[in-house]
C-alpha cells in the first residue's frame, strides 16, 4: 500500500495504461510540453514523446473528433478537456458520433474523456461547472465520477479498457485536497458499481464526486445526533447501480441526493424516480434532494459558498427526513 | 489615411497608459491573494484593444475577448467598476457573478465575452446582420486570439459575415501563444490573415504593437463594413509578455524570444514617439501619468471598501422578469 493524492491516482493510471497498452494515447490542449493544465500529464512528454502525448490546436470538436477515428482504427485515445466547461464545444461528436456508432452501424468506439469539472475553485461560470447531466440522457455514453484516489485510478483503468466512450469526471477541487492508501499493483474499479463509503441504518444518502466528502462529513455530525446515515457513492452515473441503490434504500426506507450539480434535469432527478417506481413500498419519507440552485455558478466567494451545497444542508435535511 | 491629430494621439496615450497601470495593478493584486481564482492580463498587447475600440464611434458595438481591458476602458467602464469586478465586489461590472474581464454592458455597446474562445464571433455575425438589416450604419467589431482562430466557430463566423457582407472586422490578438501551445502547434500558415482567404475576406497582418497602425487599420475596415463592403480581418502580431494567467510562470516560452519583444514594448515605444517627434512633451505625459495613478488609486479604495454581494443574490437574474 501507499498513500497518494486523487491527482497523482490519475496520472498513474494513465501512465500506466500506457506501458501496458501502446494504443493508448493522450490529446488535448496544453497536456505535452506543459504537462496539461492542472499538471495531470506532467514528465509524460519526455516519456512518451509527441505522438502519444498529443497538444492539439484549441479545437475540442476536432480534436474529439479524431480521437473518435482513431478509436475506430484500434487505438484507445483519452481526450482532455482543459476545463469540463469546454467539453460543450464536442457536444455533437461525443452524442451523435461517439455515442451512437455502436448502436448504428456497429463501430465500437473506446474513447476516454476526461473533464475537470465542478466549483469551489472560484472559476465563475464558465470554470466551475458540473455537466454530467447534459450527457447523462444520451444513451451509449458511459458516465464516471470518481471521489477517492482508489477509485480514480480503478476508474479511470477500467474506462480505457472499457469498448465504448466513457467520460470520466475528475472532480479539480479534490486534486490535492484527498489522500488514501491504495495498493500498488494492478487494479481497476468496475464501471457500473457503486460504493458504500459509510455503512448506516437510519437514511441512505446517494452521492458521487466532490460531494461524498461533504455527506462523509455530514455522517460524522449527525451520528452525534444520533442519525445513523449510509454514505452511497455512485462512482458511475451511467449506467447507474440500480442494485446497489435499491439494496441500500430497502435497508434504510429513507433516500437523500446530494450533488453539486443544478437540481432540474439532474442526476438526483433520475435515482428518485427510480426510487419510487421500483421500491415505493420500502419508503418511509420523501425523497429529498440537496443540489445547487438553478442559476450559473457564481463567481464572487459569498455567492459561490452560498451556491454550493454544503455539510449543514446535508444535516438540516436529514433531520427533516428522520422524523418520518 | 487621414492625419491623426495631437489630441487624438493624446487620447490614445491616455488609454494605452491607463490600460498597462491598471493591469500591473491587477498583478499586484492577484499576488497579495486579493483576487480569486485566476487573473489574465494584456501584458504586452495593449495596444490591439485599445487600437481597435478607440477607432469605433460611440453607436458602434464590440464582442471583446478576455485580453481586452483596453477595450473595456474605451468604452466606457470605469477603473472603479473594473476593480471591483475582479475583487468580485457587489459595486463591480457584474455585482460578482463573474470574476476579470468576463463582463459586458450594452448601455457602452459591449457584448459579454464567454469564457469558450470565439463564440463571440458568430455573435458579431448576428449583431452586424441587424444593423444591415434595419439599414444603420453602424459596425461591430470582434476579438480573440491566435489560438482561438482553430475552433470551428471561427470558420462559421466568417464564412457567414463573407456570404452577407455583414459590416463587421474581426480582430485577433495573435501573441505567438495558445497558453502553453505554440502557433507551430496551432496552424501550419505564415499569418493568421491567411485564414480569411478561403472566406474572400480581406486579411490584413499589421503590428500589433504599434497603436496607430492598429488604430489606421480599424479605421479603414471600418468605413468598408460602413459602404456596405463587407467584413475585414485584421492579425494584430504581438506577444504575451506575462504568463498565460498570473498564475502561471510561461517557462516554456524561451527567454529570447521575451528580450526580443520587451524592445517593441507599444506603451513605451509610443511615449518615446510622442516626445521623440515633438507631439506631446514630456511634462504633458506625466502630468497624465500622475492623473492616470490618483484615478487608479481612487478606484482601489473603492473597490476594497466595496461590499461583497449577498450569498442569496446568487439566485437574482437567472430570467428577465
Ligand atoms: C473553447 C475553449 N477551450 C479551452 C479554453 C481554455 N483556454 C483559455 S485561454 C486558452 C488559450 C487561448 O489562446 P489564444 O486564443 O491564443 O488567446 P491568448 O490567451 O493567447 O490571448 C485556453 C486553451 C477556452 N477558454 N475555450
Ligand atoms: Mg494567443
Amino acid at each position: 500500500m501507499k498513500e497518494i493524492s486523487y491527482i497523482e491516482a490519475i496520472s498513474e493510471a494513465l501512465m500506466e495504461e500506457m506501458e501496458r497498452d501502446k494504443n493508448v494515447f493522450i490529446l488535448g490542449e496544453d497536456v505535452g510540453v506543459y504537462g496539461g493544465a492542472f499538471r495531470v500529464t506532467e514528465g509524460f512528454y519526455e516519456k512518451f514523446g509527441e505522438w502519444r502525448v498529443l497538444d492539439t490546436p484549441l479545437s475540442e470538436s476536432g480534436f474529439t473528433g479524431a480521437a473518435i477515428g482513431a478509436a475506430l482504427m484500434g487505438m484507445r485515445p483519452v481526450v482532455e478537456m482543459q476545463f469540463a466547461d469546454f467539453i460543450s464545444c464536442a457536444f455533437d461528436q461525443i452524442v451523435n458520433v461517439a455515442a451512437k456508432n455502436y448502436y448504428r452501424w456497429g463501430g465500437a468506439t473506446p474513447i476516454v474523456i476526461r473533464a475537470p469539472f465542478g466549483g469551489n475553485v472560484h472559476g465563475g461560470s464558465f470554470h466551475s461547472q458540473c455537466p454530467e447531466a447534459w450527457f447523462f440522457h444520451c444513451p451509449g455514453l458511459k458516465i464516471v465520477a470518481p471521489s477517492m484516489p482508489y477509485d480514480a485510478k480503478g476508474l479511470l483503468k477500467a474506462a480505457i479498457r472499457d469498448d465504448n466512450p466513457v467520460i470520466y469526471l475528475e472532480h479539480k477541487y479534490l486534486y490535492r485536497r484527498i489522500k488514501e492508501n491504495i495498493p500498488e499493483d494492478d487494479f481497476i474499479v468496475p464501471i457500473g458499481k457503486a460504493d458504500i463509503k459509510r455503512e448506516g441504518r437510519d437514511i441512505t444518502i446517494i452521492t458521487y464526486g466532490a460531494m461524498v466528502h461533504t455527506a462523509l462529513e455530514a455522517a460524522k455530525l449527525l451520528e452525534e445526533k444520533g442519525i445513523d446515515m449510509e454514505v452511497l457513492d455512485l462512482r458511475t452515473l451511467l449506467p447507474l447501480d440500480k442494485e446497489a441503490i435499491f439494496s441500500s434504500v430497502k435497508k434504510t426506507n429513507k433516500a437523500m441526493i446530494l450533488h453539486e450539480a443544478t437540481k432540474t434535469g439532474g442526476i438526483g432527478a433520475e435515482v428518485a424516480s427510480i426510487i419510487s417506481e421500483e421500491m415505493f413500498d420500502y419508503l418511509d419519507g420523501p425523497i429529498i434532494r440537496i443540489t445547487a440552485p438553478d442559476t450559473p455558478v457564481p463567481y464572487s466567494p459569498p455567492m459561490e459558498e452560498f451556491y454550493i451545497p454544503k455539510v449543514s444542508d446535508v444535516i438540516k435535511a436529514a433531520e427533516k427526513l428522520a422524523a418520518y | 489615411m487621414a492625419e491623426i491629430s495631437k489630441d487624438v494621439m493624446t487620447d490614445i496615450y491616455y488609454w494605452l497608459k491607463l490600460t498597462r497601470t491598471i493591469e500591473d495593478r491587477v498583478t499586484i493584486l492577484y499576488r497579495q491573494g486579493k483576487i480569486q481564482g485566476g487573473a489574465w492580463t494584456s501584458h504586452g498587447m495593449e495596444a490591439i484593444s485599445v487600437g481597435y475600440a478607440f477607432a469605433l464611434d460611440k453607436d458602434d458595438i464590440i464582442c471583446p475577448y478576455f485580453r481586452d481591458m483596453g477595450a473595456f476602458l474605451v468604452r466606457g467602464v470605469t477603473p472603479k467598476r473594473i476593480f471591483a469586478q475582479y475583487l468580485g465586489r457587489k459595486t463591480g461590472v457584474t455585482g460578482g457573478k463573474e470574476g476579470n474581464v468576463h463582463v459586458g454592458d450594452l448601455s457602452l455597446g459591449i457584448i459579454g465575452f464567454p469564457s469558450h474562445l470565439t463564440d463571440n464571433y458568430p455573435v458579431a455575425t448576428g449583431v452586424a446582420l441587424s444593423f444591415k438589416m434595419r439599414g444603420e450604419k453602424r459596425v461591430v467589431a470582434a476579438c480573440t486570439g491566435d489560438g482561438g482562430t482553430s475552433r470551428g466557430d471561427f470558420h462559421e463566423a466568417m464564412n457567414f459575415a463573407s456570404v452577407r457582407k455583414l459590416p463587421v472586422v474581426f480582430f485577433c490578438n495573435n501573441n505567438q501563444y495558445a497558453y502553453s501551445t505554440p502557433l507551430r502547434f496551432q496552424m501550419a500558415i505564415k499569418d493568421v490573415s491567411q485564414r480569411a482567404i478561403a472566406y474572400g475576406i480581406p486579411g490584413e497582418t499589421i503590428d500589433g504593437n504599434d497603436i496607430l497602425s492598429v488604430y489606421s487599420a480599424a479605421k479603414r475596415a471600418y468605413q468598408r463594413a460602413r459602404d456596405g463592403e463587407g467584413p475585414s480581418f485584421i492579425e494584430c502580431k504581438t506577444m504575451r509578455m506575462h504568463g498565460h494567467s498570473e498564475f502561471d510562470a510561461a517557462k516554456y516560452v524561451p527567454k529570447e524570444l521575451l528580450e526580443e519583444w520587451k524592445k517593441k514594448d507599444p506603451v513605451i515605444n509610443y511615449e518615446k514617439y510622442l516626445t521623440e517627434k515633438k507631439i506631446v512633451t514630456s511634462e504633458k505625459l506625466a502630468e497624465i501619468d500622475k492623473r492616470i495613478k490618483s484615478e487608479i488609486e481612487e478606484a482601489v479604495e473603492f473597490a476594497e471598501k466595496s461590499p461583497y454581494p449577498e450569498g442569496k443574490d446568487a439566485l437574482e437574474g437567472v430570467y428577465k422578469v
